[in-house]
Protein backbone atom coordinates (compact mmCIF):
# COMPACT_ATOMS: atom_id res chain seq x y z
CA UNK A 1 0.00 0.00 0.00
CA UNK A 2 1.54 3.33 -0.81
CA UNK A 3 1.23 5.46 1.89
CA UNK A 4 0.12 8.83 0.95
CA UNK A 5 0.62 11.48 4.11
CA UNK A 6 -2.75 13.02 4.55
CA UNK A 7 -6.16 12.20 4.93
CA UNK A 8 -8.22 11.03 2.02
CA UNK A 9 -11.38 10.70 1.57
CA UNK A 10 -13.07 8.64 -1.17
CA UNK A 11 -16.62 8.34 -2.55
CA UNK A 12 -18.09 8.52 0.57
CA UNK A 13 -21.88 8.60 1.33
CA UNK A 14 -23.67 8.37 4.75
CA UNK A 15 -27.34 6.96 4.81
CA UNK A 16 -29.69 6.82 7.87
CA UNK A 17 -32.86 5.29 7.41
CA UNK A 18 -34.99 7.56 5.18
CA UNK A 19 -32.52 9.69 5.30
CA UNK A 20 -29.75 10.40 3.02
CA UNK A 21 -27.01 12.74 5.14
CA UNK A 22 -23.84 12.42 2.67
CA UNK A 23 -23.41 11.37 -1.04
CA UNK A 24 -20.78 11.32 -3.02
CA UNK A 25 -17.47 13.35 -0.78
CA UNK A 26 -14.31 13.34 -2.14
CA UNK A 27 -11.54 15.26 -0.15
CA UNK A 28 -7.77 14.78 0.01
CA UNK A 29 -6.41 16.70 2.17
CA UNK A 30 -1.94 16.27 2.30
CA UNK A 31 0.35 16.49 5.46
CA UNK A 32 -0.03 20.07 7.56
CA UNK A 33 -2.87 21.25 5.52
CA UNK A 34 -5.61 23.21 7.68
CA UNK A 35 -9.22 22.27 6.10
CA UNK A 36 -12.34 24.63 7.59
CA UNK A 37 -15.57 22.76 6.30
CA UNK A 38 -18.87 25.64 6.34
CA UNK A 39 -22.07 24.79 5.53
CA UNK A 40 -25.94 25.29 6.61
CA UNK A 41 -27.15 23.37 9.57
CA UNK A 42 -28.30 20.40 9.19
CA UNK A 43 -26.12 19.78 6.17
CA UNK A 44 -23.65 16.84 7.29
CA UNK A 45 -20.71 18.83 8.19
CA UNK A 46 -21.10 17.43 12.13
CA UNK A 47 -21.77 13.70 10.70
CA UNK A 48 -18.26 14.03 9.13
CA UNK A 49 -16.64 14.71 11.82
CA UNK A 50 -18.00 12.05 13.51
CA UNK A 51 -17.07 9.23 10.71
CA UNK A 52 -13.66 11.23 10.77
CA UNK A 53 -13.69 9.82 14.48
CA UNK A 54 -15.01 6.92 13.77
CA UNK A 55 -17.92 7.05 16.18
CA UNK A 56 -19.78 6.74 12.59
CA UNK A 57 -18.98 4.48 9.73
CA UNK A 58 -19.85 5.59 6.13
CA UNK A 59 -21.97 3.44 4.39
CA UNK A 60 -20.28 3.40 1.24
CA UNK A 61 -16.93 4.33 0.29
CA UNK A 62 -13.31 4.70 2.25
CA UNK A 63 -11.58 7.20 4.43
CA UNK A 64 -7.54 6.49 4.67
CA UNK A 65 -5.62 8.27 7.14
CA UNK A 66 -1.65 8.30 6.20
CA UNK A 67 -2.77 5.37 3.41
CA UNK A 68 -4.44 3.28 5.52
CA UNK A 69 -8.62 2.79 5.97
CA UNK A 70 -9.26 4.24 9.74
CA UNK A 71 -9.61 2.16 12.84
CA UNK A 72 -13.35 1.27 13.29
CA UNK A 73 -12.99 3.42 16.45
CA UNK A 74 -11.56 6.44 18.24
CA UNK A 75 -7.66 5.84 18.43
CA UNK A 76 -4.90 8.39 19.85
CA UNK A 77 -4.14 9.06 15.96
CA UNK A 78 -7.24 11.58 16.01
CA UNK A 79 -7.41 14.48 18.56
CA UNK A 80 -10.72 16.21 18.75
CA UNK A 81 -11.75 19.59 20.35
CA UNK A 82 -15.70 19.45 20.67
CA UNK A 83 -17.60 23.18 21.06
CA UNK A 84 -18.61 22.10 24.43
CA UNK A 85 -17.87 18.69 27.10
CA UNK A 86 -14.11 18.73 25.79
CA UNK A 87 -12.03 18.50 29.11
CA UNK A 88 -12.78 16.36 32.58
CA UNK A 89 -14.61 18.62 34.89
CA UNK A 90 -13.31 16.62 37.72
CA UNK A 91 -9.72 17.04 36.99
CA UNK A 92 -7.72 20.13 37.31
CA UNK A 93 -6.32 21.83 34.45
CA UNK A 94 -2.77 20.00 34.65
CA UNK A 95 -3.87 16.65 34.83
CA UNK A 96 -6.62 17.34 32.35
CA UNK A 97 -3.35 18.09 30.15
CA UNK A 98 -1.43 14.88 31.67
CA UNK A 99 -4.24 12.92 30.47
CA UNK A 100 -2.97 11.50 27.30
CA UNK A 101 0.38 10.70 28.50
CA UNK A 102 -1.02 8.60 32.09
CA UNK A 103 -3.28 6.68 29.00
CA UNK A 104 -0.60 5.93 26.89
CA UNK A 105 2.10 5.22 29.45
CA UNK A 106 0.13 3.23 32.85
CA UNK A 107 -1.48 0.87 30.82
CA UNK A 108 -3.35 -0.67 34.50
CA UNK A 109 -3.67 2.21 36.69
CA UNK A 110 -4.28 4.95 33.89
CA UNK A 111 -1.98 7.05 36.32
CA UNK A 112 1.89 7.61 36.00
CA UNK A 113 3.97 8.08 39.05
CA UNK A 114 7.44 8.57 39.97
CA UNK A 115 10.12 9.89 37.30
CA UNK A 116 7.63 8.85 34.49
CA UNK A 117 5.24 11.65 35.90
CA UNK A 118 7.82 14.09 36.82
CA UNK A 119 9.20 13.78 33.24
CA UNK A 120 4.84 14.44 31.59
CA UNK A 121 4.88 17.11 34.18
CA UNK A 122 7.52 19.02 32.61
CA UNK A 123 5.89 18.29 29.16
CA UNK A 124 2.81 19.15 30.44
CA UNK A 125 3.39 22.55 32.06
CA UNK A 126 5.29 23.29 28.26
CA UNK A 127 2.14 22.84 26.55
CA UNK A 128 0.23 24.96 29.29
CA UNK A 129 2.59 27.71 29.25
CA UNK A 130 2.42 27.62 24.88
CA UNK A 131 -1.74 28.36 25.64
CA UNK A 132 -1.46 30.39 28.66
CA UNK A 133 -2.58 28.61 31.07
CA UNK A 134 0.24 28.08 33.49
CA UNK A 135 -1.42 29.87 36.15
CA UNK A 136 -4.15 28.37 35.99
CA UNK A 137 -2.36 25.13 36.49
CA UNK A 138 -4.67 23.63 39.93
CA UNK A 139 -7.85 25.01 38.83
CA UNK A 140 -10.82 22.89 38.01
CA UNK A 141 -12.09 23.22 34.41
CA UNK A 142 -15.58 25.09 36.05
CA UNK A 143 -13.56 27.76 37.66
CA UNK A 144 -12.18 28.86 33.70
CA UNK A 145 -13.97 31.35 31.19
CA UNK A 146 -15.00 29.95 28.46
CA UNK A 147 -11.95 30.37 26.33
CA UNK A 148 -9.79 29.25 29.04
CA UNK A 149 -11.67 25.47 28.54
CA UNK A 150 -11.41 26.38 25.23
CA UNK A 151 -7.41 26.34 25.32
CA UNK A 152 -6.92 23.71 27.93
CA UNK A 153 -9.17 21.33 25.52
CA UNK A 154 -6.58 22.34 22.57
CA UNK A 155 -3.81 21.45 24.84
CA UNK A 156 -4.71 18.32 25.83
CA UNK A 157 -5.91 17.13 22.71
CA UNK A 158 -1.91 18.16 21.39
CA UNK A 159 -0.76 16.63 23.86
CA UNK A 160 -0.07 13.25 22.31
CA UNK A 161 0.75 14.62 18.97
CA UNK A 162 -2.28 13.42 16.86
CA UNK A 163 -1.71 13.07 12.66
CA UNK A 164 -5.08 14.54 12.58
CA UNK A 165 -6.63 17.47 14.93
CA UNK A 166 -10.49 17.63 14.26
CA UNK A 167 -12.63 20.35 15.64
CA UNK A 168 -16.26 21.07 16.02
CA UNK A 169 -17.04 24.17 15.84
CA UNK A 170 -14.37 24.84 18.77
CA UNK A 171 -14.96 28.61 19.21
CA UNK A 172 -18.74 28.61 18.53
CA UNK A 173 -19.71 29.88 21.94
CA UNK A 174 -17.15 32.35 22.72
CA UNK A 175 -17.28 35.86 22.53
CA UNK A 176 -15.77 38.15 19.38
CA UNK A 177 -12.78 39.20 21.42
CA UNK A 178 -11.87 35.77 23.04
CA UNK A 179 -12.13 34.07 19.72
CA UNK A 180 -9.84 36.26 17.76
CA UNK A 181 -7.10 35.80 20.19
CA UNK A 182 -8.09 31.89 20.10
CA UNK A 183 -7.40 32.47 16.48
CA UNK A 184 -4.36 33.87 16.42
CA UNK A 185 -2.79 30.66 19.02
CA UNK A 186 -4.07 28.00 17.15
CA UNK A 187 -2.63 29.59 14.06
CA UNK A 188 1.27 29.80 15.90
CA UNK A 189 0.37 26.03 17.07
CA UNK A 190 -0.62 24.62 13.86
CA UNK A 191 2.59 26.41 12.01
CA UNK A 192 4.60 25.32 14.83
CA UNK A 193 3.46 21.49 15.30
CA UNK A 194 2.83 21.03 11.14
CA UNK A 195 -0.50 19.26 11.82
CA UNK A 196 -3.15 18.11 9.75
CA UNK A 197 -6.13 20.29 10.63
CA UNK A 198 -10.11 19.77 10.15
CA UNK A 199 -12.07 22.50 11.68
CA UNK A 200 -15.85 22.33 11.22
CA UNK A 201 -17.57 26.11 11.59
CA UNK A 202 -20.43 27.98 10.44
CA UNK A 203 -18.72 31.45 10.77
CA UNK A 204 -17.47 31.64 7.24
CA UNK A 205 -14.78 34.58 8.79
CA UNK A 206 -13.25 32.45 10.79
CA UNK A 207 -12.86 29.84 8.09
CA UNK A 208 -11.52 31.63 5.41
CA UNK A 209 -8.72 33.49 8.47
CA UNK A 210 -7.92 30.32 9.30
CA UNK A 211 -8.07 27.78 6.90
CA UNK A 212 -5.56 26.53 3.82
CA UNK A 213 -8.78 24.92 2.19
CA UNK A 214 -12.35 25.91 2.44
CA UNK A 215 -14.69 23.01 1.65
CA UNK A 216 -18.19 23.96 1.95
CA UNK A 217 -20.95 21.10 2.15
CA UNK A 218 -24.30 21.89 0.64
CA UNK A 219 -27.58 19.57 -0.82
CA UNK A 220 -27.30 20.03 -4.63
CA UNK A 221 -30.44 18.10 -5.43
CA UNK A 222 -33.90 18.53 -3.10
CA UNK A 223 -36.75 16.77 -4.36
CA UNK A 224 -39.48 18.61 -2.19
CA UNK A 225 -41.45 15.22 -2.09
CA UNK A 226 -38.88 13.13 -0.41
CA UNK A 227 -37.15 15.41 1.23
CA UNK A 228 -34.54 12.50 2.55
CA UNK A 229 -33.74 11.82 -0.68
CA UNK A 230 -30.45 13.64 -1.91
CA UNK A 231 -27.56 13.75 0.68
CA UNK A 232 -24.73 16.88 0.54
CA UNK A 233 -21.68 17.01 -0.57
CA UNK A 234 -18.80 18.78 -1.01
CA UNK A 235 -20.21 22.01 -3.34
CA UNK A 236 -16.60 24.12 -3.24
CA UNK A 237 -13.32 23.37 -2.23
CA UNK A 238 -11.50 26.72 -2.16
CA UNK A 239 -7.57 26.95 -1.69
CA UNK A 240 -6.95 30.30 0.29
CA UNK A 241 -3.96 32.01 -1.03
CA UNK A 242 -1.31 31.13 2.11
CA UNK A 243 1.73 28.96 2.28
CA UNK A 244 0.94 25.85 3.77
CA UNK A 245 3.54 24.65 5.93
CA UNK A 246 5.95 21.18 6.23
CA UNK B 1 -45.33 45.85 47.13
CA UNK B 2 -42.94 43.30 46.15
CA UNK B 3 -43.90 39.44 45.30
CA UNK B 4 -44.21 37.18 47.90
CA UNK B 5 -41.30 34.71 46.04
CA UNK B 6 -38.66 37.89 46.64
CA UNK B 7 -39.38 38.57 50.15
CA UNK B 8 -35.93 37.06 51.73
CA UNK B 9 -35.60 36.26 55.56
CA UNK B 10 -32.80 38.05 57.59
CA UNK B 11 -30.36 35.41 59.36
CA UNK B 12 -32.11 36.72 62.52
CA UNK B 13 -35.67 35.59 61.43
CA UNK B 14 -34.37 32.37 59.47
CA UNK B 15 -32.75 30.78 62.79
CA UNK B 16 -36.08 31.78 64.57
CA UNK B 17 -38.65 30.23 61.78
CA UNK B 18 -36.33 27.49 61.34
CA UNK B 19 -36.41 26.95 65.36
CA UNK B 20 -40.43 27.81 66.00
CA UNK B 21 -41.74 24.42 64.22
CA UNK B 22 -39.52 22.24 66.54
CA UNK B 23 -40.31 24.58 70.07
CA UNK B 24 -44.06 24.11 69.01
CA UNK B 25 -43.69 20.47 68.86
CA UNK B 26 -41.95 20.02 72.31
CA UNK B 27 -44.53 22.69 73.68
CA UNK B 28 -48.00 21.13 72.49
CA UNK B 29 -46.16 17.57 73.96
CA UNK B 30 -45.76 19.31 77.26
CA UNK B 31 -49.07 20.97 77.72
CA UNK B 32 -50.77 17.66 76.82
CA UNK B 33 -48.45 15.31 78.90
CA UNK B 34 -49.04 17.57 81.79
CA UNK B 35 -53.23 17.11 80.79
CA UNK B 36 -52.93 13.52 81.10
CA UNK B 37 -50.85 13.84 84.26
CA UNK B 38 -52.67 16.45 86.19
CA UNK B 39 -56.08 13.92 85.19
CA UNK B 40 -53.99 10.35 86.11
CA UNK B 41 -50.47 10.91 87.98
CA UNK B 42 -49.67 7.04 86.78
CA UNK B 43 -50.40 8.00 82.47
CA UNK B 44 -48.20 6.09 80.56
CA UNK B 45 -49.07 7.71 77.25
CA UNK B 46 -47.14 10.67 77.09
CA UNK B 47 -44.53 10.08 79.82
CA UNK B 48 -43.29 13.69 81.81
CA UNK B 49 -39.68 14.74 81.35
CA UNK B 50 -38.33 12.90 84.51
CA UNK B 51 -39.56 9.40 83.47
CA UNK B 52 -38.03 10.30 79.70
CA UNK B 53 -34.89 10.93 81.53
CA UNK B 54 -34.99 8.26 84.07
CA UNK B 55 -35.87 5.69 81.14
CA UNK B 56 -32.89 6.96 78.89
CA UNK B 57 -30.74 6.27 82.14
CA UNK B 58 -31.93 2.88 82.78
CA UNK B 59 -31.28 1.73 79.04
CA UNK B 60 -28.01 3.71 78.56
CA UNK B 61 -25.97 3.63 81.81
CA UNK B 62 -27.35 1.29 83.73
CA UNK B 63 -26.62 -2.19 83.36
CA UNK B 64 -29.21 -4.86 82.37
CA UNK B 65 -30.57 -6.63 85.52
CA UNK B 66 -30.60 -10.02 83.75
CA UNK B 67 -27.77 -9.64 81.25
CA UNK B 68 -25.47 -7.13 82.82
CA UNK B 69 -25.41 -5.14 78.89
CA UNK B 70 -25.78 -1.62 78.25
CA UNK B 71 -28.77 -2.61 76.10
CA UNK B 72 -29.45 0.61 74.48
CA UNK B 73 -25.53 0.37 73.21
CA UNK B 74 -26.28 -2.90 72.45
CA UNK B 75 -29.10 -2.26 70.46
CA UNK B 76 -27.35 0.76 68.67
CA UNK B 77 -24.20 -1.63 67.91
CA UNK B 78 -26.05 -4.49 66.69
CA UNK B 79 -29.03 -1.95 64.38
CA UNK B 80 -25.80 0.21 62.70
CA UNK B 81 -23.58 -2.94 61.86
CA UNK B 82 -26.60 -4.35 59.64
CA UNK B 83 -27.66 -1.32 58.20
CA UNK B 84 -23.68 -0.78 56.96
CA UNK B 85 -23.43 -4.15 56.11
CA UNK B 86 -26.46 -4.28 53.97
CA UNK B 87 -25.89 -0.83 52.57
CA UNK B 88 -21.98 -1.87 51.79
CA UNK B 89 -22.88 -4.38 50.10
CA UNK B 90 -25.50 -2.83 48.17
CA UNK B 91 -22.90 0.34 47.35
CA UNK B 92 -20.68 -2.28 45.77
CA UNK B 93 -23.55 -3.86 43.55
CA UNK B 94 -24.55 -0.68 42.42
CA UNK B 95 -20.73 0.26 41.59
CA UNK B 96 -20.64 -3.24 39.90
CA UNK B 97 -23.81 -3.13 37.86
CA UNK B 98 -24.55 0.47 37.83
CA UNK B 99 -21.38 1.27 35.86
CA UNK B 100 -21.86 -1.85 34.21
CA UNK B 101 -25.14 -1.46 32.55
CA UNK B 102 -24.10 2.43 32.08
CA UNK B 103 -21.26 2.04 30.32
CA UNK B 104 -20.75 -1.56 28.54
CA UNK B 105 -23.79 -2.27 25.70
CA UNK B 106 -23.14 -6.17 26.34
CA UNK B 107 -23.33 -6.12 30.11
CA UNK B 108 -26.37 -3.30 29.74
CA UNK B 109 -28.58 -5.79 27.29
CA UNK B 110 -28.05 -8.91 29.64
CA UNK B 111 -28.64 -7.37 33.06
CA UNK B 112 -30.76 -4.13 32.26
CA UNK B 113 -34.33 -5.87 31.49
CA UNK B 114 -33.76 -8.08 34.59
CA UNK B 115 -32.97 -5.44 36.87
CA UNK B 116 -36.02 -3.53 35.84
CA UNK B 117 -38.11 -6.61 36.88
CA UNK B 118 -36.53 -7.26 40.26
CA UNK B 119 -36.73 -3.53 41.32
CA UNK B 120 -40.27 -3.99 41.47
CA UNK B 121 -40.36 -6.99 43.63
CA UNK B 122 -41.71 -5.50 47.05
CA UNK B 123 -38.42 -6.52 49.26
CA UNK B 124 -41.14 -6.90 52.44
CA UNK B 125 -43.18 -9.88 50.15
CA UNK B 126 -39.60 -11.50 50.47
CA UNK B 127 -38.67 -11.06 53.63
CA UNK B 128 -40.80 -14.56 54.73
CA UNK B 129 -38.32 -16.32 51.77
CA UNK B 130 -35.30 -14.76 53.27
CA UNK B 131 -36.18 -15.94 56.90
CA UNK B 132 -36.55 -19.62 55.30
CA UNK B 133 -33.73 -19.59 52.84
CA UNK B 134 -31.03 -17.67 55.54
CA UNK B 135 -32.43 -18.24 58.67
CA UNK B 136 -33.33 -15.78 61.38
CA UNK B 137 -30.20 -14.74 62.23
CA UNK B 138 -28.02 -11.58 60.66
CA UNK B 139 -27.40 -12.55 57.06
CA UNK B 140 -31.17 -12.60 56.65
CA UNK B 141 -31.57 -8.47 57.96
CA UNK B 142 -28.62 -7.84 55.81
CA UNK B 143 -29.79 -8.96 52.69
CA UNK B 144 -33.22 -7.45 53.34
CA UNK B 145 -31.72 -3.88 53.18
CA UNK B 146 -29.23 -5.19 50.05
CA UNK B 147 -31.92 -5.70 48.45
CA UNK B 148 -34.06 -3.69 49.41
CA UNK B 149 -31.90 -0.16 48.27
CA UNK B 150 -29.39 -1.99 45.42
CA UNK B 151 -32.01 -1.91 42.48
CA UNK B 152 -32.83 1.71 43.53
CA UNK B 153 -29.36 2.74 43.66
CA UNK B 154 -27.93 0.40 40.47
CA UNK B 155 -30.44 2.33 38.35
CA UNK B 156 -29.64 5.52 39.79
CA UNK B 157 -26.16 4.81 39.08
CA UNK B 158 -26.28 3.63 35.81
CA UNK B 159 -28.62 6.96 34.67
CA UNK B 160 -25.31 9.17 35.98
CA UNK B 161 -22.92 6.89 34.10
CA UNK B 162 -25.89 7.43 30.87
CA UNK B 163 -25.50 11.14 31.63
CA UNK B 164 -22.08 11.18 31.19
CA UNK B 165 -21.53 13.30 27.73
CA UNK B 166 -20.59 11.29 24.71
CA UNK B 167 -18.13 13.66 23.92
CA UNK B 168 -16.19 13.15 26.92
CA UNK B 169 -15.76 8.90 26.38
CA UNK B 170 -14.80 9.75 23.12
CA UNK B 171 -11.97 12.64 24.21
CA UNK B 172 -11.01 9.95 26.31
CA UNK B 173 -10.83 7.24 23.73
CA UNK B 174 -8.56 10.18 21.31
CA UNK B 175 -6.51 10.14 24.38
CA UNK B 176 -5.57 6.34 24.14
CA UNK B 177 -7.88 5.42 26.96
CA UNK B 178 -8.84 1.49 27.13
CA UNK B 179 -12.25 0.92 28.45
CA UNK B 180 -10.60 -0.13 32.01
CA UNK B 181 -8.37 3.17 31.61
CA UNK B 182 -11.66 4.61 31.06
CA UNK B 183 -14.19 3.40 33.98
CA UNK B 184 -11.28 4.37 36.60
CA UNK B 185 -10.39 7.87 35.37
CA UNK B 186 -13.44 8.98 34.02
CA UNK B 187 -16.97 7.32 34.76
CA UNK B 188 -15.97 6.28 38.74
CA UNK B 189 -14.61 9.73 39.73
CA UNK B 190 -17.68 11.63 38.04
CA UNK B 191 -20.22 9.23 39.17
CA UNK B 192 -18.85 8.88 43.25
CA UNK B 193 -20.37 12.00 44.04
CA UNK B 194 -24.04 10.86 42.42
CA UNK B 195 -23.16 7.36 44.52
CA UNK B 196 -23.07 9.03 48.21
CA UNK B 197 -26.02 10.75 46.99
CA UNK B 198 -27.42 7.88 46.20
CA UNK B 199 -26.87 6.19 49.64
CA UNK B 200 -28.12 9.22 51.27
CA UNK B 201 -31.47 9.20 49.84
CA UNK B 202 -31.45 5.31 50.10
CA UNK B 203 -30.58 5.56 54.11
CA UNK B 204 -34.39 6.36 54.56
CA UNK B 205 -35.61 2.98 53.07
CA UNK B 206 -32.76 1.00 54.49
CA UNK B 207 -33.71 2.22 58.29
CA UNK B 208 -37.38 1.02 57.50
CA UNK B 209 -36.12 -2.35 56.20
CA UNK B 210 -33.74 -2.60 59.33
CA UNK B 211 -35.99 -1.55 61.57
CA UNK B 212 -38.95 -4.13 60.32
CA UNK B 213 -36.72 -7.13 60.01
CA UNK B 214 -36.20 -6.39 63.64
CA UNK B 215 -39.27 -5.71 64.23
CA UNK B 216 -40.17 -9.30 63.09
CA UNK B 217 -37.08 -11.44 64.47
CA UNK B 218 -34.18 -10.21 66.06
CA UNK B 219 -32.95 -10.42 69.70
CA UNK B 220 -31.20 -7.01 69.78
CA UNK B 221 -31.43 -4.07 67.64
CA UNK B 222 -33.18 -0.76 67.89
CA UNK B 223 -36.50 -2.11 66.10
CA UNK B 224 -36.29 -4.91 68.13
CA UNK B 225 -36.58 -3.05 71.50
CA UNK B 226 -39.15 -0.09 70.07
CA UNK B 227 -41.17 -3.32 69.17
CA UNK B 228 -40.90 -5.67 72.32
CA UNK B 229 -41.30 -2.31 74.39
CA UNK B 230 -44.66 -1.72 72.96
CA UNK B 231 -45.95 -4.67 74.59
CA UNK B 232 -45.39 -2.87 77.70
CA UNK B 233 -47.09 0.45 76.77
CA UNK B 234 -43.45 1.87 77.42
CA UNK B 235 -43.71 4.68 76.45
CA UNK B 236 -40.67 6.54 78.07
CA UNK B 237 -38.37 4.15 76.22
CA UNK B 238 -40.08 3.87 72.84
CA UNK B 239 -39.73 7.57 72.76
CA UNK B 240 -36.31 7.94 73.48
CA UNK B 241 -35.49 5.60 70.84
CA UNK B 242 -36.86 7.13 68.04
CA UNK B 243 -35.53 10.17 68.82
CA UNK B 244 -31.70 8.51 68.83
CA UNK B 245 -33.15 6.39 65.49
CA UNK B 246 -33.70 9.82 63.76
CA UNK B 247 -30.77 11.23 65.13
CA UNK B 248 -28.37 8.55 64.11
CA UNK B 249 -30.13 8.93 60.48
CA UNK B 250 -29.83 12.81 60.62
CA UNK B 251 -25.96 12.48 61.12
CA UNK B 252 -25.45 9.61 58.71
CA UNK B 253 -27.00 11.78 55.75
CA UNK B 254 -24.79 14.76 57.01
CA UNK B 255 -21.76 12.90 57.38
CA UNK B 256 -21.92 11.67 53.96
CA UNK B 257 -22.97 15.21 52.90
CA UNK B 258 -19.77 16.35 54.41
CA UNK B 259 -17.59 13.80 52.58
CA UNK B 260 -18.69 13.80 49.32
CA UNK B 261 -18.16 18.13 49.63
CA UNK B 262 -14.63 17.55 50.96
CA UNK B 263 -14.02 14.46 48.35
CA UNK B 264 -15.48 16.43 45.36
CA UNK B 265 -14.55 19.57 45.33
CA UNK B 266 -15.57 20.13 41.51
CA UNK B 267 -18.77 19.00 42.08
CA UNK B 268 -19.84 21.69 44.11
CA UNK B 269 -18.08 24.86 41.76
CA UNK B 270 -21.16 27.31 40.84
CA UNK B 271 -20.93 26.59 37.05
CA UNK B 272 -19.83 30.07 34.99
Amino acid sequence: MSAKPGLHVKNVWMEYPGQMVLERVNLDLPQGEFCAVVGPSGCGKTTFLRMLLSIERPTRGEILLDGAPLPPEPRADRGVVFQRYSVFPHMRVIDNVLLGLDFTGARFSGRLFGAARRRALEQAETLLEAVGLLPARDKFPAQLSGGMQQRLALAQALMLKPRLLLLDEPFGALDPGTKSAMHALLKDLWRERQMTVLMVTHDLSEAFSLGTRVVAFDRLRVDPQAPGAYGATVTFDIKVHRKVVG
Amino acid sequence: MKRLINHLPTRAAKILLGTAPFAIAIAAYAVSSGLRHAANASDKLLPGVGALASAIVRMGFTPDMRTGDYLLWVDTWASLRRLGLGLISATLLALGFGVGTGLIPYVRAAFAPFIAIVSMIPPMAVLPILFISFGLGELSKIVLITIGVAPFMIRDLSLRVDEIPTELLVKAQTLGASTWQIVLRVVLPQVLPRLIDAIRLSLGPAWLFLISAEAIAATDGLGFRIFLMRRYLAMDVILPYVAWVTFLAFMMDRALGAVSRRSFPWAVIPAR
